[in-house]
């Protein structure tokens, strides 16, 4: 008995103080940001209370707004970007090839590598080396294809490890299914579409859940790249709160804006989790 | 059927051949930055075979240089400072946390609740965080390195406590109760016992927090912006006006940042890619 409740109290020695390290800069900067964000608080000085007014001010400014259009249009276009490729690649990487670590290897360093040095290296891909092949002007400068830009770098480095993840979803897949689906004649894309893809949706639910939560969030690729500009057409949601909230006197008004991102984040991550959840009890 | 195994145990040379030019994908940035790093100013012409050819001498200059305008021994130890902190407490407290919080979870409401109270920060996003913590670590005087470590902590403690928690699962207890019988505490069994046999969960613990730290520019932005000190990735970022129009300059600093992390990816290639691959998978 005595033995028993040492026991306890030991994992309650180790939980307390986790669990106030936890709170301290997690729950308590969420308050924290929660309360300010029914004030005018510029970042510094005096500051009043304005109750829901930032939040009714966040639905009609058009810079809030804009920003909400670009991170989603980004996210998705990189999601299915990032997906379509790392799935190609990884079914080319499980296949019948030479060199196989060597190759795996080459194509996960971008997955190591920082994104605001890889965003400096393709500013300069995309500002000098492009337009000297094409002959146009530089994709960063023009409004319409600079997020096409931010697309391409983000999708370059997460493509890396969302393959790995296909690749050992594949690697699950038994050899004797593609020989006896090979007898019912299914081969090529109707092998793929319906014992392949069915059997590694586990690893599809994964990968999109990651690759949409990490490209809601993007802020490195955009410090390096754009800076939100030009115009204004590449500034998502965590690059507006941190340059208006940050610097620009927003702090209030931003971190109303960090409120509503923090449950439309909530709100995807369980609407994919029930969504993939449906799909797989399906199976 | 015997025909059909002969087929597929040979090669698909033009697969192997389209993978090995994909990779050109990966290797030109990488293969630009270098050649660019080595040249001189005056080497850049404006066409592409200025930028892209190889340099007329291999001069270690613009790496001196680079080195010099942002600090870079500086920059590095804080980096190395940060991450190998945050690594070895994070596999301390982390693995400490699952086992406490893992082992109990089952009986009792208590650490449920607390599991579930960790987990549920994954969902956070660190903009909303952020601007809150600039002021707390400010008022706790610790808006510097130790500020951005209690941060990483604190960010990385849900993937991990989960991660932990998981591998726990299919440890048996019984492996712990021949150590009570003996005599032994819950926490020297801990140590004894349940810390080495998750060792292959440490390693994927400490390649992901560790490739999430070295490689972080948020964090050390908003907290250790006003100290002076950086850490590689912000150095870049501090440094940028620096550079100007000089990018064999800027390449070089760039470089010099993507070094220390591509030779620790030659040196342990397996254990970064497995630890990358169960930590999403698990």
């Amino acid at each position: 008995m005595n033995k028993k409740l040492s026991r306890n109290q030991t994992f309650m020695l180790i939980t307390i103080p986790v669990l106030a390290l936890f709170f301290c800069f997690n729950t308590l900067p969420l308050i924290k940001g929660l309360i300010y964000s029914f004030t005018n608080f510029k970042g510094f000085g005096s500051y009043d209370w304005v109750g829901l007014r930032n939040y009714a001010d966040l639905f009609t400014d058009g810079r809030v707004g804009k920003s909400y259009l670009f991170t989603f249009k980004f996210a998705i276009v990189a999601t299915i970007l990032t997906n379509v490729i790392a799935l190609l690649l990884a079914l080319g990487l499980n296949g019948k090839i030479r060199a196989k670590s060597a190759l795996r290897g080459v194509y996960f360093v971008p997955r190591i590598l920082g994104g605001l040095v890889v965003g400096y290296i393709f500013g300069y891909i995309f500002t000098y080396i492009l337009p000297a092949i094409t002959g146009g002007s530089s994709m960063l400068s023009d409004t319409n294809t600079a997020w096409l830009a931010i697309v391409i770098v983000a999708a370059w480095q997460s493509i890396a490890q969302t393959t790995l993840i296909y690749i050992s979803g594949l690697q699950t897949v038994p050899e004797d299914v593609y020989e006896a689906g090979a007898i019912d004649g299914a081969t090529g894309w109707k092998s793929f579409k319906e014992l392949t893809f069915p059997l590694i949706i586990p690893f599809f639910s994964i990968n999109m859940v990651l690759s949409m939560k990490d490209f809601l969030m993007v802020f490195d690729q955009i410090m390096a790249l754009t800076k939100g500009g030009p115009a204004q057409s590449t500034e998502s949601i965590s690059y507006l709160i941190y340059n208006n909230g940050m610097g620009g006197g927003q702090f209030g008004f931003q971190s109303a804006n960090a409120v509503i991102f923090f449950i439309v984040i909530v709100a995807i991550s369980v609407a994919q989790l029930n969504f993939t959840g449906k799909k797989e009890e399906q199976l | 059927m015997k025909q059909k195994n002969k087929v597929a145990a040979t090669t698909n040379w033009p697969l192997t051949i389209l993978l090995i030019l994909g990779c050109l994908t990966v290797i030109f940035p990488l293969y630009m930055a270098i050649v660019i790093a080595f040249k001189k100013p005056s080497e850049m012409t404006n066409d592409i075979a200025g930028a892209l050819s190889l340099p007329k001498s291999w001069s270690l200059e613009n790496f001196a240089e680079a080195m010099r305008v942002t600090d870079f021994w500086h920059s590095l130890g804080y980096s190395v400072m940060i991450t190998v902190i945050t690594v070895v407490l994070a596999i301390l407290l982390h693995s400490l946390a699952g086992y406490a919080i893992g082992r109990s979870m089952a009986k009792s409401k208590f650490y449920k609740f607390s599991y579930l109270y960790i987990v549920s920060g994954m969902f956070v996003p660190f903009a909303i965080l952020m601007m809150p913590l600039v002021k707390q670590t400010a008022q706790m005087g610790v808006d510097n390195w130790v500020g951005v470590i209690l941060c990483y902590l604190v960010f990385y403690m849900p993937m991990n406590v989960m991660l932990y928690t998981g591998y726990l699962k299919n440890i048996p207890i019984a492996l712990e109760e021949a150590a009570f019988v003996d005599g032994a505490t819950t926490w020297s069994t801990y140590w004894k016992v349940i810390f080495p046999i998750m060792s292959p969960m440490h390693a994927t613990v400490a390649v992901l927090t560790a490739l999430g730290t070295w490689n972080d520019v948020m964090t050390p932005l908003v907290i250790m912006s006003g100290t002076g000190a950086n850490t590689l990735p912000l150095a870049q970022l501090t440094f940028q006006t620096q550079f100007g129009t000089n990018y064999n300059l800027a390449f070089a600093s760039y470089l010099l940042a993507l070094l220390p992390i591509l030779i620790f990816y030659l040196v342990c290639q397996k254990q970064i890619i497995n630890g990358v691959v169960n930590g999403a998978v698990k």
